[in-house]
């Protein structure tokens, strides 16, 4: 008897604790207030558009071009985002092993960083052309700084006793890199990857800001200037829900393949 | 003072390190020669360079004068027939037990052969962790974890056994049954040891011999020889003719943590 009388209503404790309930609720009162409030005050839909209205948005252009302009969008991103990984860790590893890389060359990337790539993107477009290159590289150029910062501070994590154990049996050089420094900076790595998949996506779309004749972003303002609000932010809804399958693909294939890299619960 | 049968000498070592605020003399005039299979512990306060002398008997730093021989060589890089056991047990999270023991072979030749596994089993079995082979560390206890760091140091059966403070990180019940385990195992196979630590009740339950450090610049100050036979257990550490040596060795400590 008094085991169950602990929680006054268990089931309204139980469904508490079911996960993911908890921000769903809060972003279904969310969506339902701002609902009421363009209705109740008449919000013009060029302002904010309501829910109900975004979600007709979508209606308004048919599905096979939402596709080839999602298709569009994901494509730079992914290519941008690929070439980032294949850049960056050759980067990385020189940056981690060598200190006369690190001072040689680690000022020259944070110049690069510094420089808003957004304001570098119509030269870019004008010096390579108005094909996937160029928006390629504007997403590579977002996206592959803060993986190279987290893979090299991730090979620099390595315990130096593991180094010192490589050392000891005298193994090849670059056993040191595959078999110790680059699993260890796994759970590294692979924040970094999280960071940079999103960043892809914004890259991809500064891109098709400047010059596309489809994509996402292309659509956004193709519509804006239209003024068809409703389907710009059916546009903007696209692109969040695009961010965060990427981004927890990347946090599913670290789960998947690699758990002993996750913080133990 | 070289003969045939010594293990590990050290020749008048003295070792250098360039530091931020200038060279940093960690060792000076360093003789020390250790017998094959002696135990010999090495005490000393931190900063004292106890650990480089590890380093250069595993061949992974060269010392700034003098030279540190193994079986008569001059070591001039890492030798197989050494083993290390650091003060972490530091494993591969992602490797289980069987695989950390047997990573030595994987990092030298690529692969782990039958044979190599038939080698790791048999020496996590000698540490008492058959059973545990498929494990992985993160599922261990420290004590657990700190076996397998052994375990993977007798991989390669070395003749000589290099340990770091490997039972500082653990707990005191855990530490002491380590000791004892640490015993039977050299007792089984004997091996010369070098045994670093902090810990008086652990270098006199452990070693033949206790070796006592001072710092600045870091020298050996005393050299005693452990009084007492083997096998030890539990008892021998409240055995009477010992409690002297605690406490002339603890003197020593406290007279060097405070000049």
């Amino acid at each position: 008897m008094s085991l169950t009388t602990q929680t006054k209503d268990p089931l309204l404790a139980r469904l508490m604790r079911a996960p993911g309930l908890l921000p769903a609720l809060t972003f279904a009162i969310l969506l339902i207030v701002w609902e009421a409030s363009t209705w109740l005050f008449a919000i013009p839909t060029y302002i904010l558009p309501g829910p109900s209205r975004i979600i007709g948005g979508f209606d308004a252009v048919p599905f096979a071009r939402w596709v080839e302009h999602i298709w569009a969008t994901l494509r730079v991103a992914m290519f941008g985002y690929v070439v980032a990984i294949l850049v960056s860790l050759p980067i990385a590893v020189g940056l981690a092993k060598s200190e006369f890389m690190s001072r040689a060359f680690y000022p020259l990337l944070v110049v690069i960083q510094s420089v808003p790539v957004v304001a570098v993107a119509p030269i870019i477009i004008v010096v390579l052309g108005t094909d996937d290159a160029p928006r390629v590289l504007i997403t590579f150029l977002i996206a592959f700084f803060p993986l190279v910062v987290s893979m090299t501070a991730g090979l620099r994590a390595t315990p130096p006793e593991l180094i010192e154990l490589s050392r000891s049996l005298r193994a090849p050089a670059y056993r040191e890199i595959t078999q110790i420094r680059l699993p260890f900076a796994t759970p590294f790595i692979f924040s970094g990857l999280q960071i940079s998949i999103t960043l892809a996506v914004i890259g991809a779309v500064v891109a098709e800001f400047v010059a596309a004749d489809a994509g996402i972003g292309y659509f956004i303002q193709f519509s804006t200037s239209m003024f068809r609000l409703p389907e710009a932010w059916a546009g903007l809804t696209l692109l969040v829900a695009m961010s965060l399958v990427l981004f927890q693909s990347v946090g599913l294939v670290q789960k998947l393949f690699m758990p002993w890299s996750l913080p133990q619960k | 003072m070289e003969s045939a049968q010594d293990a590990i000498t050290f020749a008048d070592i003295g070792q250098t390190f360039a530091t931020r605020t200038g060279p940093l003399t960690a060792l000076s005039g360093v003789d020390l020669a250790i017998k094959r299979h002696e135990f010999v512990a090495v005490l000393g306060p931190s900063g004292c360079g106890k650990s480089t002398l590890l380093r250069l008997t595993a061949g992974l730093v060269k010392p700034t004068d003098g030279t540190v021989s193994v079986f008569g060589v001059p070591v001039t890089r890492p030798r197989d027939d050494v083993g290390i056991v650091f003060q972490q047990a530091t494993l591969l999270p992602w490797a289980n037990v069987e695989d950390n023991v047997a990573f030595p072979a994987k990092h030298m030749r690529g692969r782990i052969s039958q044979q190599d596994r038939d080698v790791a089993k048999d020496v996590i079995a000698k540490v008492g962790l058959a059973g545990f082979e498929k494990r992985l560390p993160r599922e261990l206890s420290g004590g657990m974890q700190q076996r397998v760091g052994i375990a993977r140091a007798l991989f390669r059966n070395p003749d000589i056994l290099l340990m770091d403070e490997p039972f500082s990180a653990l707990d005191a019940l855990t530490r002491d049954q380590m000791g004892y385990e640490l015993l039977d195992l050299w007792q089984s196979s004997p091996k010369t040891v070098l045994f670093i630590t902090h810990s008086i009740p652990e270098a006199l339950l452990l070693a033949d011999r206790v070796v006592v450090m001072g710092a600045r610049p870091g020298k050996i100050i005393a050299d005693y020889k452990v009084p007492l036979g083997r096998p030890r257990d539990e008892r021998t550490l409240r055995a009477t003719e010992i409690q002297d040596l605690a406490s002339e060795l603890r003197d020593l400590l406290i007279a060097k943590e405070t000049s």
